[in-house]
């Protein structure tokens, strides 16, 4: 019945009524608003399946299982100060995202709007992990997979912690002096949290 | 066996030495004319070539991808030189996160675990086992045509300039509702992540319900294996669905009950609206349609006949109608669609113009069997913003000067 709950908040937002933006925030733990046609969850396969493939083992699921959830879930033991933080990024980081990141020539990294306002469908404004991204857990989650840009996946997690650090502190999200671990990772409140909302279209004559 | 040593390229350069001899006339028809020696053999003259282990385009044909970046980089597919639905596989659009990862067949491994009774392993091989579909569906960048929504486009614009990020093939593989009944996915997953085995473990959080619905896990496209860029050996395919979740060279499945929130899906591929939200999770790829011919940078010889083409793709079912204006809106008229129309495929339209020689402004528009109507530019920029990202299926125009000159030109 959820899912239809979900249907009913849609054509409330497509009538443009304002809602409380909390109600509209996608809840983790939620399943989609999307209608599908049921087919089921057994396919055709025969009783007890096909046969193929083999039991994964415990250490094959560990190397491979690197994912860190929105509720801190998948982050390893370890910690940074934010100036271990900040020397990492100088030495590492620096050199792609700008001394305070919000040079070149990759992405941006860091600034806040005045009120951390989110006008990005109105003005050209760069998107930054302190004005856009909902979560810090995304940040551990995507520099241990993919950071370095020359030496992807190469990082300890000591180094990721203090790589968060650092961007976490350039974006004014932690103090001169912090420790950032897993609880300060999984805790921290980004400032755009409550701005993603449930894809509202679902095709029909109205543009959405 | 004289005759048998004399090669094609001998009897041209013997045709350049002695032109006016009668023989040589009878094999080089036009050859003063054409200027172009070679073209102008008669093949009916000459023995043909051998035949050889891989085909290849005629010299005369050169359609290439339109390259930009590097490993993060994007190839766009050239739809103006491309007919029917289908995309070949070496024109086929591309988008990386960090390059083509080079990933050998026999140690490749899927894994699927997390909310499941049996945290499975299976190989290439055991993959291509499973009983399998074969199904034709486009697949689109969610971020293509971002070039379009804006008042004021470039006109030197061409197809795959401006919407390139779009091809469509006929894919192979194993449905992912097969996998999971292997696996005993738990009742309470509602999510599941797509992670691929690239640079950027590119990764996706991905409702279980597509899973149930109509998801693959492809290993072939147009029949033969998936190439590399397209994700061999294996790769996700979401029918319908933006580009970016149908994670190539896929590794890894996790079942879970909540979405992972990952860089993709959040700072990436989240579409920012007027209201100071932003859509997540906006899969679907709404109807969209975009002549391919004419357009920049052809140019209209004479008035007269024109074959008005081009493609219409939706991820919510099947193309309904396709209809054209050639006067930038005020009147619209029915195409014709290629039969079959196939749901979440390329779907080709035709019309048939005289232009009369005065300026003309083309557009098309779809509607989906949903009754969605392709919206304007202005519609589209009502709803979410003027700089709103991602899903820029708006109305796209042609502008035809009288000189016969074609720019893009949208509103």
């Amino acid at each position: 019945m959820r899912r239809f709950c979900w249907i009913a908040l849609a054509t409330v937002l497509a009538g443009c009524v304002p809602v409380d933006e909390s109600e509209n925030v996608v809840p983790a733990g939620e399943s989609s608003a999307r209608v599908f046609v049921d087919r089921g969850g057994s396919d055709d396969s025969p009783e007890g399946g096909y046969g193929y493939g083999r039991p994964a083992t415990e250490a094959e699921i560990a190397a491979w299982d690197i994912d860190v959830g929105p509720d801190g879930a998948g982050l390893p033991a370890g910690s940074a100060t934010v100036e271990d933080g900040l020397e990492f990024y100088a030495a590492k980081c620096a050199v792609c995202h700008g001394a305070d990141g919000t040079g070149g020539p990759n992405d941006v990294l860091a600034g806040r709007l005045p009120g951390d306002a989110f006008p990005f469908a109105n003005e050209a404004v760069r998107s930054t992990v302190g004005n856009y991204w909902p979560y810090a857990t995304t940040l551990f989650d995507y520099i241990r997979r993919a950071m370095p840009f020359d030496a992807p996946g190469s990082l300890t997690d000591a180094e990721v912690y203090a790589s968060v650090a650092a961007v976490l502190h350039l974006n004014d999200l932690v103090p001169a002096g912090a420790v950032v671990d897993a609880q300060t990772i999984a805790n921290l409140r980004m400032p755009s949290r409550d701005r993603f909302v449930r894809d509202d279209r679902t095709g029909g004559p109205t543009i959405r | 066996m004289a005759d048998d040593s004399i090669s094609r390229r001998s009897l041209i350069a013997g045709a350049a030495a002695a032109a006016g001899s009668a023989i040589t006339a009878s094999v080089l028809k036009g050859a003063e004319t054409a200027g172009v020696a070679q073209d102008a053999i008669d093949p009916t003259k000459v023995p043909g070539d051998r035949p050889q282990v891989l085909g290849s385009r005629s010299p005369h044909e050169t359609p290439e991808k339109l390259v930009s970046g590097s490993v993060g980089g994007v190839t766009r597919t050239p739809l103006q030189d491309l007919y029917g639905t289908i995309t070949p596989a070496d024109l086929h659009f591309e988008r990386h996160h960090h390059g083509i990862p080079r990933v050998d067949p026999d140690a490749y491994r899927l894994l699927i675990h997390g909310m499941v009774d049996r945290p499975m392993v299976f190989t290439l091989d055991e993959i291509r086992r499973f009983p399998s579909v074969t199904r034709t569906y486009f697949l689109e960048c969610s971020g293509n045509g971002g070039a379009g929504y804006t008042e004021s486009p470039r006109p030197d614009m061409s197809p795959q300039q401006l919407d390139g990020l779009l091809s469509g093939s006929e894919w192979t593989g194993v449905p992912v509702k097969t996998l999971f009944a292997e696996v005993g996915v738990h009742d309470a997953a509602s999510w599941f992540l797509a992670e691929g085995s690239d640079a950027a473990v590119m990764s996706r959080s991905i409702p279980v319900e597509k899973a149930w619905d109509d998801a693959l896990i492809a290993y072939a496209q147009n029949g033969e294996a998936i190439r590399p860029e397209q994700g061999y050996p294996a790769r996700l395919l979401l029918p319908g669905w933006e580009g970016n979740a149908n994670v190539k060279w896929i590794r890894r499945l996790e079942l879970s009950d909540r979405p992972f929130m990952t860089r993709d899906e959040t700072s990436r591929y989240t579409d920012p609206l007027a209201d100071g939200t932003a859509r997540i999770f906006s899969f679907e790829i709404d109807a969209k349609s975009l002549i391919t011919y004419p357009a920049h940078p052809v140019r209209l010889e004479s008035p007269g006949h024109v074959g008005i083409t081009g493609y219409a793709w939706t991820g919510r079912g099947r193309i309904e109608q396709v209809e054209i204006s050639v006067d930038g809106g005020a009147t619209w008229a029915d195409a014709q669609l290629q039969t079959p129309v196939l749901p979440k495929a390329l779907t080709r339209f035709s019309y048939e113009w005289e232009w009369d020689g005065d300026p003309a402004h083309l557009m098309s528009r779809a509607v989906d069997e949903t009754g969605y109507v392709q919206p304007t530019v202005a519609q589209m920029q009502a709803a979410r913003g003027p700089r709103s990202r991602y899903h820029y299926n708006t109305i796209r125009g042609w502008r035809v000067e009288s000189d016969g000159s074609i720019g893009f030109a949208t509103v």
